[in-house]
């Protein structure tokens, strides 16, 4: 017979069973039970401040390194404070697992003291979750979580564990398999899907590569790079899709949607046929959806198979792993033939030299956002990994810093989660720790998680953040500016009176520094990329007027994009 | 807008009837009927679900519905070549010429007191509905229904059509994590 041990710690050999090296998380008194063998394991455990840190350090954690990103925290509020970012992890495909810690089993359903029902409230944004309640059971959940959370379309998990389960004995039994009827990894694509891939790639005169996040998740960029070489379409990369395909690569047009170019956006609306890789047709890109590329075939290649038809028809459907089809397909390619895209490539190229993506300088001569940002891309390099919070400063940071390599941006996409930045690059710090990261945070974000810089500076976590300072929620303020006359209701922060954010990073341990003045921005970073031992913030005072552009008001169609305000296109002039 | 049976296998563990009546709201997909019970293995648990949707919604409902974990298969039920049945209880008012009525629907009386009495029909939904807007004429007292159950004819079931069951080695877990 083997060893008696508690379920605590038999959590804590699962965990370990699992590979988990890394998890965030803090305790309470149903959780009270596995602290005490996490004590002694070499699983190394990362204090939080807030449970909401430890679930978005667990997805940044997951961005950087493609392994499922663990957070942990006790039963009802320590629980209840994990929804947004499993919620933001099941909007952004992020394999993360979740334990919390559940009143006993006899307490379930009394309204008990820090009881929540965690396991109905997160059922519709986990891909699977457990309530387990007899420590018996522990190793066979902990090892179909991670399994569930990493394989397929990834996403996360959530493993509720009763206290009296971890408090009671049990043996240790790591599964040997992993037995899931009712889940299925697609196998490989059929070899006539394929083919018929290639045909319609061949036939196309206007192909555009519609390239979304599950490239980067599926590790699949060098075979991207591959196939787009050989085909010679345009590509576009979607936000969650920066840095699958270098930004600085010829046929990169930029990213589609509300915010992207106009290369990237007009090459859609003409394409006649979408290659569609591990995108999802997303409102943020698609505009009005009856209006979207209406020219175009599309081929729709995704691991989900309800992702696949779901909101825009498609000609050739391919269900598998998007490595492996683009594997198939490149000689597929080869064998059926390449498009001639002469014609196409000189619309685009007029297209894309016409409308590049830029800014004007604030006349008043107060720090251009864009600047800031372009100048911290350019100078901390492609190697660095940038994280963005939610609004304005996101779509700068996706626009203004070039991405070349796959992991090195990390937002909040679906989600639209403010507040994800500091802790979502503690956990890309932690995860990448020869990395340089930045968060790229606004005023209005930053204020919603920075108590997590404590744990950064505590635990030897040297991030990097730039505070977009333009006292307002911007993305708010410019649509108030745009749609609401100008009328700012409870968008104004007063983030430049208070707090003050350098007394505020610095009585949290880290190095406060200010910058206002366009002439002190690069001494500004490099300043910041010189300090290494403690996490820098930087309150960058920018003017509060600059918007977003080009922009496509939602809900309208994407031909009505306008590259400023009151400014579209020139169409007349295009041979599109 | 058109009806579409459902037989869906589930596992047989807490929580599953609430995974799929979650996913039914969020997708904001119509039941029209639910009926869950035991199947021929202890372990399945079998549902019957009637959804009101068209061709692409359809194909929404069972992708989505399939990728719940413990949905183990769903297949349609086609009416031709099934049989889909509902029970239904009805209590009307006690009148000598009920009996004429419900015999032309194999229904039968299970309970007979003074002044009314309760009607018990298993039949099709369109039988069940014409045999009510018979008996209004009584005075309805009260009625209730059961959601459809459906099985395929045939010598097939549906454990037989899909029950390979998928298993992974944890070997190869420590490769999807590392």
């Amino acid at each position: 017979m083997s060893q008696q041990i508690t379920g605590a710690q038999s959590l804590v050999k699962s965990l370990e069973a699992a590979g988990v090296v890394d998890m965030f998380g803090l305790p309470g008194g149903a959780i009270l039970p596995a602290y005490d063998p996490i004590y002694d394991s070499k699983i190394r455990h990362i204090l939080v401040r807030h449970e909401q840190g430890a679930g978005h350090a667990a997805e940044g954690y997951a961005q950087v390194t493609g392994r499922a990103g663990v957070c942990i925290a006790t039963s009802g509020p320590g629980a209840t404070n994990l929804v947004t970012p499993l919620a933001d992890a099941a909007m952004d495909s992020v394999p993360m697992v979740a334990i919390t810690g559940q009143v006993p089993g006899p307490a379930i359903g009394t309204d008990a003291f820090q009881e929540a029902d965690i396991r109905g409230i997160t059922m519709p944004f986990t891909k699977h979750n457990f309530l387990v309640t007899h420590p018996d059971e522990i190793p066979n959940a902990v090892a179909q979580a991670f399994h569930i959370a990493t394989t397929g379309r990834p996403g996360p998990v959530l493993v509720d564990v009763t206290k009296d389960a971890l408090q009671a004995m049990t043996e240790f039994n790591w599964p040997k398999e992993i037995k899931l009827p009712g889940y299925r990894i697609p196998g490989a694509p059929s070899d006539q899907s394929i083919l018929d891939a290639a045909q319609l790639i061949f036939e196309s005169k206007k192909p555009v590569f519609y390239v979304g996040g599950g490239v980067i998740k599926a590790n699949a960029s060098a075979e991207l790079r591959e196939l787009v070489e050989l085909v010679g379409a345009p590509v576009v990369t979607t936000l969650m899709a920066l840095g699958s395909f270098p930004d600085s690569h010829r046929q990169h047009l930029g990213m589609p949607g509300m915010h992207g170019s106009v290369s990237a956006v007009t090459a859609l609306q003409k394409a006649d046929l979408l290659i569609t890789l591990g995108a999802r047709f997303d409102d943020r890109v698609t505009g009005k959806l009856s209006s979207f590329a209406p020219k175009a075939r599309v081929i729709h290649v995704d691991i989900d198979p309800a992702e696949i038809g779901k909101n825009r028809s498609v000609d050739v459907p391919i269900n598998g792993d998007l490595k492996a089809v683009i594997k198939s397909l490149i000689p597929a390619v080869k064998r059926v033939g390449k498009p001639d895209l002469a014609s196409w490539w000189h619309a685009l190229d007029k297209l894309k030299a016409t409308y590049p993506v830029g800014y004007d300088k604030p006349e008043d001569g107060s720090l251009a956002p864009q600047y800031v940002i372009e100048r911290i891309g350019q100078i901390s390099g492609p190697d660095s990994i940038y994280v963005a919070g939610v609004g304005q400063h996101q779509m700068w940071a996706s626009q203004f810093i070039n991405y070349e390599k796959p992991r090195t941006w990390l937002n909040s996409g679906g989600a639209g989660t403010m507040g994800y930045a500091v802790p979502a690059a503690m956990g890309a710090k932690v995860g990448a720790p020869d990395s340089t990261v930045w968060a790229i945070d606004g005023d209005g974000c930053f204020q919603m998680t920075n108590q997590e810089l404590v744990t950064c500076a505590l635990n030897n976590i040297p991030i990097k953040v730039a505070i977009i300072n333009n006292e307002s929620l911007g993305m708010v303020r410019q649509w108030q500016t745009l749609f609401y006359k100008g009328r700012y209701s409870n968008t104004d922060l007063k983030s430049k009176l208070v707090p003050d954010f350098v007394m505020l990073a610095e009585s949290m341990g880290c190095v406060g520094l200010r910058c206002e003045d366009p002439s002190q921005v690069n001494a500004t970073i490099d300043k910041a990329m010189s300090i290494n031992d403690q996490p820098v913030v930087v309150d960058f005072r920018v003017n509060r007027d600059s918007m977003v552009w080009p922009m496509v008001a939602a809900g309208t169609s994407n031909d009505d994009i306008m590259v400023a305000r009151e400014t579209a296109p020139d169409w007349d002039s295009q041979e599109l | 807008m058109a009806k579409h049976t459902l037989a869906v296998l589930v596992d047989n563990s807490s929580g599953v009837l609430a995974r799929v009546a979650s996913l039914f709201a969020r997708r904001a997909f119509n039941i029209d009927s639910l009926a869950v019970g035991p199947t021929e293995d202890p372990a399945i648990s079998r549902m019957t679900i009637v959804v009101n949707v068209e061709g692409h919604a359809l194909e929404q409902v069972i992708r989505q519905l399939d990728k719940l974990i413990n949905v183990i298969h769903i297949s349609e039920i086609k009416p031709a070549k099934s049989t889909q049945e509902e029970l239904i209880l009805v209590k009307v008012m006690n009148n000598p010429r009920i009996e004429s009525i419900i015999t032309k629907f194999g229904a039968k009386i299970v309970d007979t007191t003074e002044d009314a009495v309760i009607i018990e029909s298993t039949n099709s939904v369109a039988l069940n509905e014409e045999l009510l807007a018979s008996l209004k004429q009584f005075g309805i007292i009260e009625f209730v229904q059961s959601g459809v159950v459906a099985l395929s004819h045939g010598r097939q079931s549906l454990a037989d059509q899909t029950l390979d069951i998928q298993s992974v080695s944890t070997d190869r877990q420590a490769d999807y994590q590392n």
